[in-house]
């Protein structure tokens, strides 16, 4: 049964139009005003020395914060998905505290407890550490943000996969790590991949947590969004929208890469079933 | 409760506990400890000054519009992109995720040049009256770039596996296009609508980086909450900062509570 042709048209103008105003003229609104000065501003806006910092910084930042968040991506839906136990209602709920928080709560939260004047904090500063305004702190409040990424596309994955080839691989004599390997690590490996890609997405462009925990030094403290802010509130269009191209790229880049694995998905359960 | 025989039982949630509590119980228990040290009537006094008032106006606001028009359109772009056929629907559908993958503030910084009085769109709509750039307009605008994504990624998968047959019975029954629509397909999607709408929501009311460049900040009409505790951050008043946080999360869990009731309340009625 099929809508009838002024209906189906309409909807599809609609939705066109929104697409159009929400999502593309954004997209070319960024490209525009980064090339409106030409490829020389362009580049230059990159490889300032302030630039190519903020670079540097998000670079160490996600690639910190997203290892970590897989490997307790994995240690969690492994937890979840394949013992019983008490609290794990309240575990998982924790895992969309994130998603129910503003970020710039996320970033308040670390300031409060490890800022230079709280005990925790000074007591730190004595050691020589310094956590907030500093690039351990961007990092813990990246991975607050970022943490349900990983394991929430690993549980109703490792879910449906129940236990069985697992017990049957120690059944058959394999030690705990080569049960992992060979067994569970293959099994998961494109949902693992698929929930990295989010998180990484998201990382690279946190920018309220990391605002709140990174004081703004510029040329230190300062990631991607955050450079694209300062550029921006100078009045330097042009370079912030420069720099804001390189995140729109990768954005693009993840949308592509998403699709991919999703079709992947597709595909390893359609072998499955047969 | 079986014995697991399967190993790792003791690392794995040694690693999890100990990675959450670092990461999230502990950070989280800093801040809600904080209007303790500063006593009760100061963190009353902190969290319900005029000006913290107005925020929370202002965020809630806008968030629960743009959820309301994300709403209709999820709904409208989920059933184009499930139901019909047309040039162009790949890059649509891929594009949805669009607004999740781009840095809140590289959309910020988008909408703010859009919408500026010599932008695209802003000189457009100058002419006719309608102001976007520093009111409320606008910091709607960008929430409802931020909620899209939610309602329609949570109802594509239930649009999808709507069974043709309760439709086809509809019709048969002598339902028209419309009644079908109204009587035996929204209610089934229903639910994940609010669900969508509720994680819209949800997000919006929390939302910096795409706002601050377009709000334009003034107190009392356009500064939402999160930047209330941006400010007296920047003051170093953080007992104050605490105090709004803690009554925003406040704010968010009970909106969240109610609107779990609604969900299923609205998951039971069609029983």
């Amino acid at each position: 049964m099929k809508d009838p042709l002024w209906v189906r048209s309409g909807l599809i103008f609609l939705t066109v139009v929104f697409f159009v105003v929400f999502i593309f003229l954004p997209l070319v609104l960024v490209f525009a005003e980064a090339f409106k000065k030409g490829w020389e501003v362009y580049l230059a806006a990159w490889t300032e020395d302030a630039a190519l910092k903020a670079i540097e910084l998000t670079l160490i930042t996600t690639g910190i914060a997203v290892p970590l968040n897989a490997l307790f991506g994995i240690a969690a839906a492994w937890l979840i998905t394949k013992f019983s136990f008490r609290g794990k209602t309240f575990l998982v709920s924790l895992l969309d505290l994130p998603f129910a928080v503003s970020p710039v709560i996320a970033g308040l939260i670390f300031v409060l407890l490890l800022g230079s004047r709280t005990p925790l904090g000074s007591w730190l500063g004595t050691l020589g550490i310094k956590v907030i305004y500093s690039t351990p702190g961007i990092i813990l409040a990246t991975i607050f943000v970022t943490f349900p990424f990983v394991v929430r596309e690993l549980i109703p994955l490792m879910q449906a996969q129940g236990r069985e080839e697992e017990e049957a691989a120690l059944t058959l004599g394999a030690r705990g790590g080569q049960m992992f390997w060979r067994v569970t690590l293959p099994n998961i490996k494109w949902g693992l991949l698929y929930g990295m890609v989010l998180c990484n997405a998201r990382a690279l462009g946190e920018f309220g947590a990391v605002s709140v925990v990174s004081g703004h030094i510029r040329g230190e403290t300062n990631t991607i969004p955050l450079h694209v802010e300062i550029l921006y509130s100078e009045y330097n269009f042009t370079a912030s929208f420069a720099v804001a191209s390189i995140l729109v790229f990768l954005a693009l880049i993840t949308l592509v890469v998403k699709s991919l694995l999703e079709h992947q998905f597709a595909k390893q359960e359609r072998g499955d079933s047969f | 409760m079986k014995k697991a025989v399967l190993p790792g039982f003791g690392l794995s949630l040694g690693y999890t506990v100990f990675y959450l509590s670092a990461v999230v119980l502990i950070p989280l228990a800093a801040l809600l400890l904080q209007p303790f040290d500063l006593g009760w009537e100061k963190f009353w006094k902190a969290a319900t000054s005029a000006r913290a008032l107005a925020a929370y106006r202002v965020s809630f606001g806008t968030a629960l519009v743009a959820a309301l028009v994300n709403f209709f359109v999820g709904l409208m772009a989920a059933w184009v992109l499930v139901r019909y056929e047309f040039p162009g629907k790949k890059i649509l559908d891929a594009l949805v995720d669009f607004p999740f993958a781009l840095p809140t503030a590289v959309a910020g910084v988008c909408f703010a040049t859009l919408y500026s009085p010599n932008g695209w769109l802003g000189g457009w709509l100058e002419v006719h009256g309608i102001h976007v750039i520093n009111t409320t307009t606008g910091i709607t605008v960008a929430l409802i770039f931020i909620g899209f994504p939610f309602v329609v990624r949570t109802l594509q998968p239930v649009l999808a596996d709507f069974e043709k047959e309760a439709e086809e019975a509809s019709q048969s029954l002598g339902a028209n296009r419309w009644q079908t629509f109204a009587r035996v397909i929204f209610p089934a999607v229903f639910p994940s609508l609010v669900t969508g709408f509720t994680l819209a929501f949800s997000r919006g009311v929390g939302e910096y980086g795409s706002v601050i460049f377009i709000a334009g900040n003034l107190p009392f009409k356009t500064e939402i909450a999160p930047l209330i505790i941006m400010a007296k951050l920047d003051q170093f008043d953080y007992a104050g900062a605490a105090s709004v946080a803690a009554v925003m999360l406040l704010f968010s869990f009970l909106m969240l509570l109610i609107l779990n009731g609604l969900q299923s309340w609205a998951n039971r009625e069609p029983k």
